[in-house]
């Protein structure tokens, strides 16, 4: 079905589960409880999981794949929001355009920046990127909004004001994006006992452009394409002795991967509508590296999970504070309690990242295909555990 | 009028002369071996061949086309294919993908987006390269990793991969370089029957004197960047300029 095999069909199906059940999935707490914190189903975070999510499975789709290490696709991704708020400035509110513009204005920027840096391989390739993405971070930042030519307005970031010429905006719409009437920050809250639910449009309209670009990218990575790049990663030698050109093929996947990312930025201009230079900062361009590997680099779900797993750390972790900690150890004594959190407060809060940075490092060293690796070996512990016992229950085969 | 014509070559490294004034003509549907002591240039001519190297004089003419200043790929789509001394294949990737992607190639050129198209819907090609697995003696190997085989069955594959693309001309690189005496002779056998069954004309390069005189018709003697002599296997062998540049001393049957 939908030109999947079987395996692939189930993933796609779980994943579409996932992401249209997230809002109940990741609410496992009772609002009023005091593990409510660890909660991470409000749009705002679901969102970003998405966006992050679609920016990932791109980004493998490169990385992935062909091997080559790009650290500047934040550039792709804050083309994509400039794209996008232009669109809400000049047209409508509208978020159909706006991520269509984006699409393919992050589209024509990758091929030009691929074109270039995909003249060098390895490290080369991961500095040009790297350099392409700083220029366009300055470019934004302070050249393109000086005052005759304002395209990024610079510091303050790109937002839309009231004077702008929105020729499309009708008389009686909020300003806010929307998908044809359908605002992005609306958000229908379920109460369900002690427990509470959003289900936000902005939300679900991301989760479904997920699970087509997840889709998608099944559908490259099974493709005799898909076969090529991971050619070119293997052996490229081989590649163009055997009558293929590299070069085309991974310009390709470049701009497949910067489209994506300019999906990603156009979808995040359409929940927030501003854009600011720091989406293109080579930070940025690092996080979607990090969610990559720590997934699983040149699986299909590991981007996703990896995406998932940062965002929540980011934005979870980082709200723990001593005064949560000494509550939830309060049944020690005094004097050890402080200790203790003494110990774990470098770790929650403004140190999230070195939380991060840890697991990031068990991670690469103890799984190196990341997430996705990490679980294969558990279903496989659990499987053969259940033959073991399946076999000492039966008797003893003759022999 | 060979199928491969090498007039007038010469390459300078630095100031060595790699290659001066080489001649060379490999007759269609012929093997032919170049031999050479080390460092006779025997893979810098090979190098210039596949478009790796560029010749600084000269001219490599491929079926009265001219070679020079194609790319590596531009030159294989004309009808070149080209076995490495170490096995050159894609050892992430299974047997059969392995065998799948020259057949790819063949069919598609040198870059197609076929991005979207389903794996399922190339029957041509999986049967082709089922087919060629068969000839190979490899399809009981097909779902294996392709780095996980013995170095005589990675040499196989690659000649396969070579011959799925139906080339006019197949260049070997040393093909039995670091082998056991019974791989080599299993690859001495695959290539002749190679030879005999197909429509192909093949240029090797090799050190081993076995080899040489049992697969090949023409032997070209490449010594210090120039060619001594051409003949055939049984003049070769008792030629005395051969046997003092090359020859001397090794121990000939």
């Amino acid at each position: 079905m939908l030109g999947l095999n079987k395996n692939d069909l189930t993933l796609l199906a779980i994943v579409a589960v996932l992401t249209l059940f997230a809002p109940f999935i990741l609410n496992p707490f009772p609002a009023d409880s005091a593990m409510a914190q660890f909660n991470a189903g409000y749009p705002d975070l679901m969102q970003r999981f998405i966006i992050f999510g679609i920016f990932a499975i791109g980004f493998n789709i490169l990385f992935g794949l062909t091997g080559y290490l790009s650290f500047g696709h934040a550039a792709f991704l804050g083309v994509g929001s400039y794209a996008a708020v232009w669109m809400f400035k000049l047209l409508s509110y509208n978020v159909v355009p706006a991520i269509g513009l984006a699409i393919i204005v992050a589209g024509l920027f990758s091929v030009l920046i691929g074109y270039v840096s995909l003249r060098r391989s390895g490290i080369y390739f991961s500095i040009l990127t790297l350099a392409f993405a700083q220029m366009s971070f300055a470019l934004a930042y302070s050249v393109l909004s000086n005052p005759k030519f304002n395209l990024t307005n610079g510091e303050t970031g790109l937002q839309v004001y009231k004077n702008d010429p929105q020729i499309f905006h009708g008389e009686n719409m909020q300003d806010f994006p929307h998908f044809f009437g359908i605002y992005m920050n609306s958000t229908h809250t379920m109460n369900f006992g002690a427990w509470s639910f959003d289900f936000n449009a902005g939300y679900y309209l991301c989760a479904i452009v997920m699970i087509l670009a997840f889709y998608l990218s099944i559908r490259i990575f099974r493709s005799p394409f898909g076969m090529m790049l991971r050619a070119i990663k293997s052996n490229q030698t081989r590649m163009s002795y055997t009558g293929l050109n590299p070069r085309p093929h991974t310009l390709a996947a470049f701009v497949i991967s910067g489209m994506y990312a300019g999906l990603a930025g156009g979808l995040m201009a359409a929940m927030d509508p501003l854009a600011g230079a720091e989406r293109m900062q080579w930070t940025a361009s690092g996080e979607v590296v990090l969610m990559t590997i720590l997934g699983g680099t040149g699986t299909l779900i590991g981007p996703v999970l990896g995406a998932g797993f940062i965002k929540y750390f980011e934005n979870i972790f980082s709200k723990i504070n001593d005064t949560i900690l000494h509550q939830w150890f309060a049944f020690l004594p005094d004097g050890i309690e402080d200790f203790v959190v003494f110990i774990i407060h470098p770790f929650i809060g403004k140190g999230w990242h070195l939380t991060l940075g840890i697991l990031f490092m068990l991670v690469v060293v103890f799984l190196p295909g990341g997430l996705v690796e990490g679980g294969q070996r558990l279903g496989k512990w659990i499987k053969s555990r259940g033959k073991s016992d399946d076999s000492s229950a039966t008797t003893e085969p003759a022999e | 009028m060979g199928i491969l014509e090498v007039k007038d070559v010469g390459k300078r490294f630095g100031g060595l002369q790699a290659l001066g004034d080489v001649n060379l003509s490999v007759a269609e549907n012929s093997v032919h071996a170049i031999i050479g002591p080390n460092g006779a240039g025997k893979s810098t001519l090979l190098n210039c061949l596949v478009g790796k190297l560029i010749p600084d004089t000269g001219s490599v003419m491929f079926d009265g086309q001219s070679v020079l200043g194609r790319s590596p790929h531009e030159i294989n789509q004309m009808g070149i294919s080209r076995v490495f001394q170490t096995p050159e294949i894609f050892g992430d990737l299974s047997v059969m993908e392995n065998m799948m992607i020259p057949c790819f190639a063949s069919r598609d050129g040198s870059f197609r987006l076929h991005a979207l198209e389903n794996m399922m819907n190339e029957k041509d090609i999986v049967e082709k390269a089922e087919a060629m697995l068969e000839d190979m003696n490899m399809i009981d190997k097909r779902h294996m990793h392709a780095d996980s085989m013995s170095r005589g069955d990675k040499r196989r594959m690659e000649i396969g991969m070579c011959l799925a693309q139906e080339p006019r001309l197949l260049l070997l690189d040393e093909p039995t370089a670091g082998m056991a005496r019974a791989d080599t002779n299993n690859t001495i056998d695959l290539l002749k029957q190679i030879s005999d069954e197909r429509d192909i004309t093949i240029a090797i390069i090799e050190h081993d004197m076995h080899v040489v005189f049992s697969l090949a018709q023409r032997i070209t003697v490449l010594a210090q960047g120039t060619p001594l002599v051409e003949d055939t296997p049984e003049n070769i062998k008792g030629h005395p300029k051969v046997r003092e540049a090359y020859l001397g001393e090794t121990q000939v049957a």
